[in-house]
């Protein structure tokens, strides 16, 4: 039966997301560590969980696929199988596999191509291979259960009795019972199987979409208590669940029939029935049991089990961990709340539409001589403030997990390579706006792979330059003066310059003999087609790349840059906005038109001194208090006609340690603005980067200020050359 | 230039002294004059954007894309907004009229293809000629005037 893609569903392929990654870290420690018994550990959790959540939503493919996994974890975790290289490998493309498997089922796609069918099958076989080593405690294990007989009458059946009603709410949250007994069919043989369905209502009171049954089973397995409650996990809280293990006390199943709501009578007949229990001994505990009414105190289900030994240590110990762990989950969960990303989304939009009025009704208070009127907007001001602060706050996310994902793909590289090389992470707990770190990813993925490709030098050029063989690459992030700076470093090589040159002229983006600075030249690369890679490897070389990690950069409001010394290493650092949605400005107006600038930004407001009045006419820097002060007069930049006023006031702004001054016509003070786009009609305007709405309801530009700085370099330079 | 075969309305207004037509079908509303902010290094015949509501939203000055002169602001002046399709997406955009008239109804059997000279306009961007109380009323294509092509074309890229 195809279920629906409900909130379990999503629930499992979120959690799924999180337990791959989980299982990602656990599989690389283990190889910088084969003993580590927490990691093995950890994975076996990570791919039982998802093994057991995927049956129970019907998962076929991840199911299937994800038992193997287990088959051969489990032997891991019992010390049968060691880790070593290759296992490692292994079931780091299994954990790869299973990604693909639940990204499908994500879609709701469920039936496989045949190429994803056929490296499912050939992991499978190797997997098979490991575990086809001979094994002996298989015998022991099944020896297990008879272990567990103890003093009094046992039943004698080697089956499961699992008893369970489902809560009424099961169907609704996307859950099918019919999907539950099927997986049981799996873990072993379902004896005998009954249902009930005595709570169902009149025809009349009934409700369609809630569930009324329950079940009675009988299941031969080898499976542990926990594996079995497992299964029902999903449902655990809405259903009243009763396992008992094989060659339970007779007097255990006198007391489920006990804590069950349906008849005494009839319930024993069901345990008879599927063999749990012989006829005489339901009459011989039933018998019993109202003797033991008479006199003995009664004992709860839980004491009776532990008293009368029939429950394992290792049993109780699984069930003592297992409230553990959802009690800490529950804890988790109590100062954690999952929200969907849209709602999220909905709110910034909110709250940048409350700041706009906000500011709209400040300056109508403005307007109006009410002392008390503006003493009340304030107020609200100010809370508006307070709630666009929070609410910025609900998006920020920590790029540390972004940066751990690549631990793996240098693993990856320097394995194809023959490297040796260390992926070393700080700075993992700065936050950024959730959409900037999702679409930071790919960018740093190709700078990454382009420092292990092409950074990093193997280990005998490395030697034969005398630096350590084994190469480092960092990644760290910071908070600068409201952006946020990622780096990503190489000790490698270094940049070529000399080859970047060539390469430039052959491809015609310079002039030969053309003199350029390192930062000129390092910036070459970020030209669309450009690599100077001789070979193209799996990883990088085919030039499309660094282009498109600019533009992907530029298109979230940040700038790029490269710093390189030959022999010593390459470092990229970008450059980013910390939100996305609202800033602080400074207005200005410029031939009439407000802009805005990123408050940020802004450093400080002068006039331009009449003592360089008649020199900047002539040249585009000013003496600032001794120091140079280039300047751009933005009524010329934007090509804005009409005559200029009287005062000529420049802004003085700083980005990525460069200042220049920008001269406007007025200066209006300081607003919230809600960014908005200027729309796909006008997305390559140079010096504007977006708009927005102010309080009268009329657009602002708001500048875009590095690109601004790179117009203003390049007209210096057009100048001075 | 695609073939009109059935009845359809029209939205009827003035650029100068001639009457043009939009299908109704494209035309969202119709705004009275608002305070336009010129976005800087465009052509001119792109007027800048205004506010819809909290959206930003690209104004086209209809007489400086047609050749005539810049449109002036008076009483009657309109920004009809208009949804137009570029690329399989979505367009908003905004576009100056001197008044706007009504809607009128016109069958295939009152329009008539455009004529290849005789008017000021690329014949691409007519659909066809209306015919109506002996007055004819150019009908435009809307999708092909703001097709990226030409708003690339007319400047915008080279003015970047």
């Amino acid at each position: 039966m195809e279920l629906e893609l409900g909130q379990a569903r999503q629930t499992f392929i979120t959690e799924s997301q999180e337990l791959l990654q989980e299982m990602e870290s656990a599989l690389l420690t283990l190889e910088a560590d084969p003993a580590c018994q927490d990691a093995i550990n950890s994975l076996f959790r990570s791919a039982h969980t998802i093994k057991g959540s995927s049956g129970v939503l019907g998962i076929e493919t991840v199911e299937k696929f994800t038992h193997h996994v287990e088959n051969l974890l489990s032997k891991m975790r019992e010390g049968e199988i060691l880790a070593c290289k290759e296992n490692i490998d292994l079931l780091l493309q299994c954990r790869d596999h299973i990604s693909t498997l639940t990204a499908l089922a994500a879609d709701g796609i469920e039936v496989l191509t045949p190429e994803i069918e056929a490296s499912g099958a050939a992991l499978a076989a190797r997997l098979g291979q490991w575990l086809a080593a001979p094994v002996e405690k298989k015998e022991e294990k099944q020896a297990k259960p008879p272990e567990s007989r103890h003093e009094g009458p046992s039943s004698a059946t080697d089956a499961w009795h699992i008893s369970i009603r489902f809560g009424q709410d099961v169907l609704r949250s996307g859950m099918d019972p019919v999907s539950f007994i099927s997986y049981l069919s799996k873990m072993g043989e379902v004896v005998s199987i009954t249902t009930l369905f005595d709570s169902m209502p009149q025809a009349s009171d009934m409700d369609p979409e809630s569930c009324y049954l329950g079940f009675e089973i009988d299941l031969r397995s080898d499976f542990d208590k926990a594996a079995i409650e497992g299964v029902f996990e999903f449902v655990r809280e809405d259903a009243v669940i009763h396992i008992l293990p094989p060659f339970s006390r007779v007097a255990s199943y006198v007391e489920l029939i006990q804590g069950l709501p349906e008849d005494m009578l009839l319930l024993g007949e069901i345990l008879v029935k599927g063999g749990a229990l012989t006829k005489a001994e339901l009459e011989e505990a039933l018998r019993r049991q109202q003797d033991a009414e008479g006199g003995q105190e009664k004992h709860r289900i839980g004491e009776m089990l532990v008293a009368g030994g029939s429950l394992h240590p290792e049993i109780v110990d699984a069930a003592l961990d297992k409230q553990k762990k959802n009690q800490s989950i529950a804890g988790r969960e109590a100062s954690t709340v999952r929200i969907d990303a849209a709602k999220l989304d909905a709110l910034v939009d909110l709250v940048g539409e409350l700041v706009i009025s906000g500011a709209n009704i400040d300056q109508h208070s403005q307007r109006m001589s009410d002392a008390a009127l503006q003493e009340s907007a304030s107020v609200m001001l100010r809370l508006v403030e307070e709630i666009r602060e929070s609410t910025m706050k609900i998006r920020m996310v920590p790029i540390g997990e972004t940066f751990s994902r690549f631990r793996r793909v240098v693993r990856d590289i320097s394995r194809e390579l023959g490297k040796d090389m260390d992926l070393v992470i700080s700075g993992g707990d700065t936050e950024l706006d959730k959409t900037v770190i999702e679409k930071i990813g790919d960018p740093l993925m190709h700078l990454v792979r382009n420092s292990a490709d092409h950074g990093v030098e193997g280990p005998e050029e490395r030697r034969a330059a005398g630096k350590d063989p084994k190469g480092t690459i960092r990644l760290n992030a910071c908070h600068d003066a409201g952006s946020i700076i990622i780096e990503v470093s190489d000790d490698g090589k270094g940049l070529n310059k000399e080859k970047i040159t060539a390469k430039a002229v052959a491809a015609g983006l310079i002039q030969p003999g053309q003199q350029l600075t390192d930062q000129e030249v390092f910036r070459l690369i970020f030209e669309p087609g450009f690599s100077t890679a001789e070979a193209v490897t799996k990883f990088s070389g085919r030039g499309v790349g660094m282009d498109v990690v600019k533009r992907n950069i530029e298109a979230l409001r940040g700038t790029i840059d490269i710093d390189s010394a030959p022999g010593k290493g390459t470092t990229v650092r970008i450059r980013l906005p910390l939100t996305m949605a609202i800033i602080d400005g400074f207005m200005v107006g410029v031939g009439g038109s407000p802009y805005i600038i990123p408050l940020d930004m802004v450093m400080e407001c002068v006039e331009l001194p009449a003592s360089e009045k008649s020199a900047a006419d002539r040249r585009s820097y000013i003496n600032l208090r001794g120091a140079v002060l280039p300047f751009v007069r933005l009524r010329e930049f934007f090509a804005e006609s009409g005559e200029r006023t009287g005062h000529e006031n420049i802004v003085i702004v700083q980005y990525g340690g460069t200042r220049i001054g920008l001269v406007v016509d007025e200066l209006f003070g300081e607003v919230q603005t809600v960014i908005k786009s200027l729309g796909r009609v006008y997305r390559e305007i140079k010096g504007i980067s977006g708009a927005t709405i102010l309080g009268n309801g009329q657009v602002a530009l708001i500048l875009d200020v590095p690109r601004l700085m790179q117009a203003v370099e390049a007209s210096l330079l057009a100048m001075s050359a | 230039m695609e073939n009109i075969t059935e009845t359809a309305q029209y939205l009827t207004f003035k650029l100068d002294e001639e009457v043009f037509a939009l299908d109704i079908s494209q035309v969202r509303e119709v705004l009275d004059f608002t305070a336009i902010t010129k976005v800087p290094r465009t052509p001119e015949f792109m007027r800048g954007v205004i506010n819809l509501r909290g959206s930003v939203v690209p104004v086209v000055d209809m007489r400086l894309k047609f050749g005539m002169t810049r449109t002036e602001q008076t009483l009657s002046t309109c920004i009809i907004i208009v949804e137009i399709n570029v690329e399989n997406d979505r367009l908003i955009l905004g576009a100056l009229a001197d008044s706007v008239q009504e809607v009128i109804e016109l069958g295939p059997g009152q329009i008539e293809p455009a004529p290849r000279i005789g008017t000021r306009l690329d014949t691409a961007f007519i659909k066809g000629m209306g015919k109506r109380d002996e007055q004819f009323i150019i009908i435009l294509d809307i999708d092909r005037i703001f097709s990226m092509d030409e708003l690339a074309s007319t400047g915008l890229a080279e003015a970047c």
